[in-house]
């Protein structure tokens, strides 16, 4: 299978991060449509959290929010959002925190509240929701975003949520038990955090793509680990899986048009 | 008791300018025909919480009753920014807006605290984030077991909470199924509340012992207002209009469609309007 959209290379490399022992909290957009193509392809009995307290849920069509009701009606069982986030994910329950982001730096520090000055931004962003929490509680994090100079930046005007902050050991400085950032999954390439300095490096390409592109497309001076791989390329039955959830979801998102 | 009331008569008897108060309801359940009443009658200054401000709030602040809010996430949900709550903080229009930020477990736990009847909440929480250098409401509090520091952020108490529920029956008993978000807690940690429902019944009957159930007498205020929560949705009932939260984007986008858009829907409308959508579903 050749013919494929560096987005669908990229849903499905995140997917292919995840495993069927995992219990995930999953973030909404791209991280929603990773997590259940690896639920419909490899990974059948992974456990899905979304933050509107929905435990083991199984969406038909992707949600457009995190409480769509698709997402409560397919779960194992729904909390209340306190229980949530104080038993499940404070209570060190979830293994994986899948999340997207604004922006995020070298050492996989995520900004999803403001560009410019808090005070006075020159552009508002939602905010955190779950994410501060998500990255500290989980085991560890994925993250998923294009690859691009706006998004990977050299410096944050804001640290929504720690990934490796300073780099090397500041996590376990701060008393931080879990791993963090693990992998962080683009349309050219996926990275990984070097085990010592914690700096994210490109440790797997996308077919078709150059070094020079990947390097163009980022906001610091990228590094590449010793050993690089070929993304193995989707397969005819992820490549189907997610195309058929993606036009499921834009048949039902549509679909209430009369009513709105 | 709950008192079973018009919508305009618990708007005006329970919301006072200058109030703190919380519209609960994550993503399910969120008290549009609620807001909208608080918007028609020109309640002014108000001080808004909570955990998602979705379109609700950008009406709130595109129409400036709001002074300030407290929120952890202001986003309309898989579709982008809330542009009139971006207008308000990037420049001011129509009036400054106070921002108390917070993560969704520091909101959950706060309002956990509130319904507790404790002055805060602790969580292990914002470590490494930035949120606390902008947050004066976000402080630390030691264990005195264990000597681990912990985040500490003010219960959340408002003077009322607006929720909407499926159903009541004649005596004000109210009945939360599906996603329940925070609303107990929303409920039980305010000074008064109102609730609006999708139907009265005879008999609340829950449908297991562990039913959520907030009872007459812990509700100020119970009116039935079919269709109350669309474009967000009802268990049971009708759907979230995701087309709608979808065509937001582009009237919120600009001042002017806004404005007309409130015209219409909200100062030239009432509470009955709700009813057509409850009827599409069923």
């Amino acid at each position: 299978m050749s013919d494929f959209t560096p987005t669908e290379m990229m849903t499905i490399a995140a997917a292919r991060a995840l495993t069927n022992d995992d219990v995930c909290f999953v973030g909404i957009g791209a991280p929603s449509a990773a997590c259940n193509v690896a639920r419909l392809t490899h990974a059948p009995d992974i456990t899905l959290i979304y933050e509107s307290g929905t435990v083991g849920t199984k969406p038909d069509v992707l949600p457009l929010s995190i409480g769509d009701g698709e997402l409560c009606e397919t779960a194992l069982f729904t909390v209340s959002v306190p229980e949530m986030f104080r038993y499940w994910l404070q209570g060190g329950r979830v293994t994986t925190g899948f999340l997207g982001g604004a922006q995020i730096d070298r050492f996989a520090n995520l900004n999803t509240t403001v560009v410019g000055d808090y005070e006075h931004p020159k552009v508002r962003l939602p905010g955190g929701g779950g994410a501060p929490e998500i990255a500290s509680n989980c085991g560890q994090i994925f993250i998923t975003m294009a690859l691009s100079k706006r998004g990977f930046v050299d410096k944050l005007n804001f640290i929504t949520s720690m990934g490796h902050g300073e780099g090397g050991n500041h996590r376990e400085r701060l008393g931080m038990r879990t791993k963090g950032p693990t992998r962080v999954i683009t349309d050219l390439c996926i990275l990984e955090p070097d085990p010592v300095t914690k700096e994210l490096t490109v440790v797997s390409i996308h077919q078709g793509v150059t070094r020079e592109q990947i390097t163009e497309n980022c906001g610091w001076p990228i590094k590449f680990a010793d050993q690089v791989i070929d993304t193995p390329v989707p397969t005819a039955t992820e490549l189907q899986t997610l195309r058929d959830i993606n036009a499921r979801t834009k048949k039902a998102h549509q679909g209430d048009k009369e009513a709105a | 008791m709950a008192r079973l009331t018009s919508l305009a008569e618990a708007i005006s008897e329970n919301v006072n300018d200058g109030d703190t108060i919380a519209l609960e309801g994550f993503t399910h359940l969120i008290p549009y025909a609620a807001g909208h009443e608080l918007i028609r009658q020109g309640k002014k200054d108000l001080f808004l919480i909570r955990m998602t401000p979705d379109i609700l709030y950008d009406q709130l602040i595109g129409t400036g009753a709001a002074r300030g809010m407290k929120f952890s996430w202001g986003g309309n949900p898989g579709v982008g920014s809330l542009h009139r709550f971006r207008d308000a903080v990037e420049n001011q229009w129509p009036r400054p807006l106070e921002i108390e930020e917070h993560s969704h477990a520091a909101m959950a736990n706060a309002y956990e605290a509130g319904a507790a009847n404790l002055p805060f909440a602790m969580l292990r929480g914002y470590i490494g984030a930035d949120l606390p250098k902008v947050n004066p409401n976000i402080k630390q509090v030691t264990c005195p077991f264990t000597g681990e520091v912990l985040a500490a952020v003010p219960a959340i108490r408002p003077d009322v909470t607006i929720i909407h529920a499926l159903r009541a029956d004649r005596k004000g008993n109210v009945l939360l199924e599906g996603i329940v978000g925070v609303q107990k807690e929303a409920v039980l940690g305010a000074k008064r509340s109102i609730v609006t429902v999708e139907e009265i019944v005879d008999e609340l009957n829950p449908p297991s012992p562990n039913s959520v159930v907030l009872p007459s007498w812990a509700v100020t205020a119970v009116v039935e207002v079919p269709g109350g929560a669309f474009p967000s949705y009802a268990q049971g009932y009708y759907a979230r209009s995701n087309a709608f939260y979808i065509a937001w984007d582009e009237i919120a986008r600009d001042r002017d469609t806004f404005q007309k858009w409130i015209e219409e829907n909200v100062m030239r409308a009432g509470p009955e309007d709700f009813a057509k959508h409850a009827k599409k579903a069923a």
